[in-house]
């Protein structure tokens, strides 16, 4: 089984800093982390090896800089890891980055593609089912366990917030996974030293895919950001432990209060 | 950037950051309070590789370096300097010495399973009589056909009883002085080999001391390290590596209390402000932080120095003297800024206080270090 992770290198803050004039991210001094659903993705991937006869490929999208994204990959126990770079590739929305994997998914030919459900610096939760979208494959979204009922399908439990559905997937599909699945391994001591030492990131650019100019960057981003800002501090909220009558009476008594009623 | 890292170094140190956090930290105080050993820490680090960072592969190792060791002894420390020395003990005592000078039989049969951390170290060399003056052997190994009979004890042996293989020095011709010492590979099931009751410390509590004692213990040659007579030099070597991990567990120690320092101080308040704005705090701070880094700088040459095969005695001796001074004097201001708080056990400074003051005492005291300084100067 052929495995293939989708990997986002994302800066390790919880209050991400935006430019106010380009309305783009400022990543200078922000610690890079792998994005916490995709390191799932990754335990999710090395687990299914740990079991099975299978072949797991980490796969980026950045610039050069997330090469250390993918050692880490590679000392937490992936087969290869490739890393997708060119500077004509600067600017991309999900569209484009989506069009741009699912090109170098193809040349891998898996049986199985995760990705994490989104990236904490984007958020959007796209890019998963778009790739699936390009790629013409089945997909499950927001999967917080995946069993493998054989070589060709797998049975995975779709979460939501008050339930679940457990579904049967044939493969090869795409799933979206939750970092809640599972707790991410430790990289191991011998392949943090053989990642930098014998291990290669492999790196593809647009020779590699062959995408037109016009699907490319910022020209093959449909997404326009008109404006991007950090939201203000809301005060803390209140909580009225009450019944549901008094609660009636409470959340009137505030409308009014605000003269919204 | 830091003296003689590479990538893999702060990768390394980051995962190290994690696991410590993880799995390290949660246990420090109550493996202190019930003067627990951690046997379920040195599983974890042997699922990640961490009980065999710098041997080659080929022996069980992960293909690391001495630096990279020294960074789990130091980041592990930070929080638990119990499960540091548990560390260092295993792996610049035991599996080094069997690397530097085991046979390829040895290597195979001994490094694999530690460096694997399949098997526990420890290393024995200090007697109730020959402390300081290591070289006055009370065991006595005899020569009987393929094999040699030791009997004699060991005290304050770290990793005993939790141990599977034990470096023991025994005097095998006592007119030869240093040079009728030799050094063995002694298995922790041998027949006449015991362990006494656990010594009861004043830090690293839940680390394991004992006296090991041998009774007709009966060891086959193949097991000599080295040669007949060689046990002395070996010692020396191997403590001049040990000692490059001890200053590690120093530095550790110290950067460990200085952090749950720096983050007390902006807690507590008195006279409406947090100490931290108090001139004096922010001295303390400075002078502590500055020692700690002087001595991290001391510690990442001597590993360098180890690491690229240049003579590292001296620097080692140099890195461990300073950085146990520093352990013990950063510690103690860490107590004093806590006040009140600082003496009890509700918060770490009090265990890493009590902890530092073994930095001065194991492999060398700080005399021993400054024996071994002024040596290579005055020679
Ligand atoms: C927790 C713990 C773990 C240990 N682990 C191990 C282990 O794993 N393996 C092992 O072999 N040993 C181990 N040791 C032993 C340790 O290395 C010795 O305790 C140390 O070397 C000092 O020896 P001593 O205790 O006999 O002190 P002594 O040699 O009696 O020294 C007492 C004092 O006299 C000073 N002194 C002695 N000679 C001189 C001199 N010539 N000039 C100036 N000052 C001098 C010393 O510096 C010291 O201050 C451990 C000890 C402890 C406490």
């Amino acid at each position: 089984m052929k495995i293939v992770v989708c990997v986002k290198q994302v800066p390790d803050t919880s209050e991400v800093r935006i430019d106010q004039k380009t309305g783009t991210m400022i990543r200078e001094g922000v610690k890079s982390i792998i994005n916490p659903d995709d390191l799932s993705g990754l335990e999710a991937a090395l687990s299914i090896k740990d079991q099975n006869h299978a072949e797991v490929i980490a796969l980026s999208m950045g610039p050069m800089q997330a090469d250390s994204a993918m050692r880490e990959c590679l000392a937490m126990g992936v087969d290869r890891a490739i890393l997708v770079s060119d500077r004509v590739f600067a600017g991309a929305d999900t569209w484009a980055t989506s069009l741009l994997l699912s090109k170098a998914i193809a040349q891998i030919n898996p049986d199985l593609i995760i990705c994490g459900r989104q990236a904490i610096d984007g958020d959007t939760a796209q890019v998963g089912p778009q790739i699936a979208e390009h790629l013409s494959l089945p997909s499950v979204a927001y999967v917080g366990d995946i069993t493998l009922e054989n070589e060709n399908n797998l049975v995975v439990k779709r979460t939501f917030e008050n339930g679940y559905q457990l579904i049967r997937v044939k493969t090869p599909c795409l799933l979206t996974v939750l970092s809640e699945m599972n707790s991410p391994r430790y990289m191991r001591v011998g392949g943090i030293f053989s990642a930098f030492n014998d291990g290669l990131v492999e790196v593809w650019d647009n020779s590699n895919l062959n995408l037109q100019p016009e699907e490319l960057g910022l020209k093959g981003s449909p997404t326009k950001v008109k404006k991007s800002y950090t939201k203000g501090v809301k005060t803390a909220g209140k909580v009225f432990d009450v019944e549901p009558k008094e609660a009636a009476k409470v959340i009137i008594e505030k409308l009014k209060e605000s003269y919204i009623l | 950037m830091e003296f003689g890292f590479k990538k893999e170094h702060y990768l390394l140190r980051q995962m190290l950051q994690d696991f410590t956090e993880k799995e390290v930290a949660p246990l420090a105080a109550e493996i202190d309070e019930l003067e627990r050993f951690p046997i379920e820490t040195v599983e974890k680090m042997k699922n990640v590789g961490i009980l065999g960072i710098p041997f080659p592969k080929e022996y069980g190792g992960e293909g690391g370096d001495y630096l990279g060791y020294i960074l789990a002894v130091e980041e592990i420390s930070k929080a638990c300097a119990t499960t540091g020395v548990v560390l260092s003990g295993h792996t610049s005592l035991c599996c080094q010495p069997i690397y530097e000078f085991g046979t390829e039989e040895q290597k195979q049969k001994y490094l694999v399973p530690l460096a694997k951390g399949e098997k526990l170290g420890a290393f024995a060399l200090t007697e109730p009589n020959a402390g300081t003056d290591a070289s006055k052997q009370e065991t006595i190994a005899i020569e009987d056909g393929d094999d040699y009979i030791l009997n004699g004890s060991k005290i304050f042996i770290t990793n005993a009883g939790y141990a599977d293989v034990y470096i023991v020095m025994a005097m095998t011709d006592k007119s030869q002085g240093t040079r009728g010492i030799t050094a063995f590979i002694v298995e922790g099931d041998t027949p006449g080999f015991s362990v006494g009751p656990k010594e009861k410390k004043m830090g690293i509590r839940g680390s394991s001391t004992c006296e090991l004692i041998f009774e007709d213990v009966r060891v086959p040659k193949a097991n000599i390290l080295g040669k007949i007579g060689y046990g002395f030099k070996i010692a020396m070597k191997t403590l001049d590596g040990g000692r490059i991990g001890i200053a590690a567990q120093a530095c550790g120690i110290a950067e460990g209390a200085l952090n749950e320092t720096v983050k007390y101080v902006k807690e507590r308040k008195q006279f409406g402000r947090p100490l931290a704005a108090f001139q004096n705090t922010q001295f303390e701070l400075a002078t502590m932080a500055t020692k700690v880094d002087a001595a991290r700088m001391l510690l990442y040459r001597a590993a360098y120095k180890k690491d690229n095969k240049e003579p590292f005695s001296s620097e080692a001796a140099m890195a461990k003297l300073y950085a146990s001074e520093v352990a013990m004097e950063v510690t103690n201001k860490a107590v004093q800024l806590h006040g009140g708080y600082g003496y009890s056990r509700e918060y770490p400074v009090e265990r890493m206080m009590r902890d530092a003051k073994i930095t001065e005492i194991y492999e060398g005291t700080s005399e021993v270090q400054k024996m071994v300084i002024s040596a290579t100067l005055l020679k």
